[in-house]
């Protein structure tokens, strides 16, 4: 908690012009503790829960059965920095929460990528990719 | 400055300045004088004199493309707007008793809030300094009343101090000023800050922190009237016999750091976030129906953009009708205002150079979640004293805030249940509207245990991330990504300019989308000039 409080802390001192947040205390919502919790708390809400994406002005794309995800290069490039209106989630999710996240992405859904990512895969792209 | 000198009047000087080194000039040195300082608007940008038959096709009714609609209008241009929604407002929006509100996913809320009561998903406040919307407002026609946005009345919740129990803001507010206060006066007596200062400013200072922090005598922060006078008594002051008041005990110091209620005194030091704050009578969307009185015999609803190229000639627009379904139709114009949010622009197939779509593709979008909560009466008021202003908790609904309007009225009335934010945000955004409603009440009732459960009649929520016409609350600048694009994004290239909150620095504000709009259209039109 304290970290994230500080960081917090030290975001809203760097950043004048601050958009209309709820206010400075921070969250503090449940930590997952597994791929399938990674993926309801962060991914849902624009990917669905079935991974099947929506469409409205835009789309959001599916991950269901999609084979892409069979690149675990491309899957955590785009978790860590996010694309076009998805943001980054490199600093929301620790190593390990992201190689559950996209091990499971590849195992459901549709997707049946069987190697498993690794958190030392993860830390390789973030030292690749800082 | 009396009657009689001959020094001149800060009128006369200004005029005078603004005669020799025309608005610039004038703007500066209004500026210097502490006039002008907070915004950029200095007045409507009175465009006028376009050529005959000149065409503008504005994408999206938001309040960026009506205003540049508007304006544009009343400068000659023949204009039209493609709306995707069947109104006019774009994130300026407010929902109502008797609304349906589909979102992405297809879960469909129907609103069931008594006649008034309402929820602003988007915006809803208004900074006393952002001139260009209050300006707009008055000249649409649109009532505002206060917001409150500072109560210290309301209450501070985290959970990690005072083992989970809400605490009111003024008393956390006061015990930290007071044991700063002492702190620093401790300080100054141990010689620690004789280096900085002057005898004269030590004592000075002194005083300050005495009077500041409600220290007593001993420059010691203590229980007692003066204290209480602060952060409330334990017995107030009364009439009569057993009038005399009883101060309450102080908060022991390390749970009030636990607190972080200097993150919220900060917060209300924003300058985006301090009073005066104001809101429109009867919901945030009176906004956009003001610019739709404006503007609405321009737009064309239910229009989904589906292509944007521009050539020599003009500019074509493809789009399909979302109610009536059909194949693509094509509209043309000479020049485009393009108002659509990044994160569906980014999609739609268009020919603008490369380093543009690369600006258009580098801003990720929030996605923040706000849930009005109707509850039969007005508990907050009756049994807590808390008009208007916010309860901040360090749970994923962020805060409770009261409604503005209305006090002391029986009857249903709408509270803000979540604005949520972050993990928070993707979370509540990613259930169902039944469970969304079911978290607000969980963790709001920590606020009001006794009340929130029982008096709750009906709930709505919008999660931003879902919202099918902007999928995403806003735009999310960083500084790598001002350097790299911001210019680019924002620069008329040839025939079509951008527009909107995401096309300017006061991001995520209702102002923002304004200035942005006057802003491109009145380069626009020069360019137009030019042609």
């Amino acid at each position: 908690m304290r970290p994230a409080l500080i960081a917090t802390a030290l975001m809203f001192a760097a950043t004048p012009g601050l958009a209309d947040e709820p206010g400075p205390g921070g969250s503090k919502p449940p930590v997952p503790k597994t791929g399938a919790e990674v993926y309801r708390m962060y991914c849902q809400a624009c990917h669905m829960p079935d991974a099947k994406g929506a469409v409205g002005a835009a789309a959001f794309p599916a991950l269901a059965a999609n084979p892409r995800l069979g690149s675990p290069q491309y899957a955590m490039f785009v978790v860590e920095n996010g694309k076009a209106g998805m943001p980054p989630f490199k600093t929301a999710l620790t190593p390990e929460q992201e190689a559950m996240l996209i091990t499971y992405l590849r195992t459901h859904f549709g997707n049946d990528y069987r190697e498993p990512v690794s958190v030392a895969d993860v830390e390789a792209m973030r030292k690749a990719a800082p | 400055m009396g009657s009689g000198q001959q020094t001149p009047t800060r009128r006369q000087l200004l005029n005078a300045i603004g005669l020799m080194g025309g608005t610039a000039a004038l703007y500066q040195m209004m500026t210097t004088f502490g006039h002008a300082a907070e915004t950029r608007f200095d007045g409507p940008p009175n465009l006028s004199g376009a050529r005959k038959g000149a065409s503008v096709i504005v994408l999206g009714a938001g309040l960026a493309g009506m205003l540049a609609a508007y304006e544009l209008e009343k400068a000659g241009y023949k204009v039209r707007i493609l709306e995707y929604q069947n109104r006019p407002g774009g994130r300026n929006w407010s929902l109502y008793g008797g609304d349906t509100y589909t979102e992405m996913g297809g879960a469909t809320q129907h609103v069931k809030f008594a006649k008034g009561n309402y929820l602003n998903p988007g915006p809803w406040r208004i900074p006393h300094h952002h001139r260009t919307l209050l300006h707009y407002c008055k000249a649409f026609g649109v009532a505002l009343e206060p917001f409150i946005q500072f109560n210290h009345n309301a209450y501070v919740h985290t959970t990690e101090a005072f083992g989970g129990a809400p605490q009111r803001f003024r008393s956390l507010a006061a015990d930290f000023e007071g044991n700063v206060a002492e702190l620093l006066g401790k300080a100054v007596d141990q010689k620690a800050l004789d280096t900085r200062l002057t005898p004269e400013d030590v004592d000075r200072l002194k005083e300050a922190l005495r009077s500041w922090g409600m220290l007593d005598e001993n420059m010691r922060y203590t229980k007692g009237l003066r204290s209480s006078s602060h952060r409330g008594f334990d017995l107030p002051p009364g009439g009569g016999v057993n009038g005399a008041p009883k101060p309450s005990d102080l908060f022991p110091f390390d749970e009030v750091l636990k607190s972080g209620v200097w993150a919220q005194m900060a917060f209300f030091m924003n300058d985006e976030f301090q009073t005066t704050m104001f809101q429109p009578v009867g919901g945030m969307g009176k906004i956009g129906e003001g610019f739709g009185r404006k503007v609405g015999h321009l737009i064309t609803y239910n229009a989904k953009v589906t292509k944007l190229h521009q050539d020599r000639s003009g500019v074509t627009v493809s789009y399909t009708d979302v109610a009536k379904g059909g194949a693509a139709v094509e509209a043309k114009a000479d020049y485009c205002v393009c108002t659509i949010p990044l994160s569906v622009l980014s999609q739609i197939e268009n020919n603008l150079s490369e380093k543009k779509n690369a600006a258009i593709q580098a801003v990720p979008y929030s996605g923040q979640v706000k849930i009005g909560l109707e509850m039969r009466r007005r508990f907050w008021e009756e049994d807590a004293d808390i008009y208007g202003g916010h309860s901040f908790t360090n749970q994923q609904i962020g805060l409770v805030s009261y409604p503005n309007n209305n006090f002391f009225q029986d009857g249903p009335a709408v509270l803000l249940g979540a604005f949520a934010s972050g993990a928070g945000g993707f979370n509540l955004a990613g259930m169902t509207p039944e469970e969304r409603i079911e978290v607000a009440l969980k963790e709001g009732s920590v606020f009001h245990p006794e009340s929130y459960r029982k008096e709750f009649l009906s709930g709505a929520s919008v999660a931003w991330s879902r919202v099918p016409w902007a999928m995403g609350c806003c735009a999310r600048w960083n500084e790598q990504t001002r350097r790299d694009h911001y210019q680019e994004l924002v620069a008329l290239e040839d025939r079509v300019v951008l527009a909107g909150e995401h096309a300017s620095y006061v991001g995520c504000w209702m102002e923002g989308s304004l200035l942005s709009a006057l802003d491109a259209i009145t380069r626009l039109h020069k360019r137009a000039l030019e042609a």
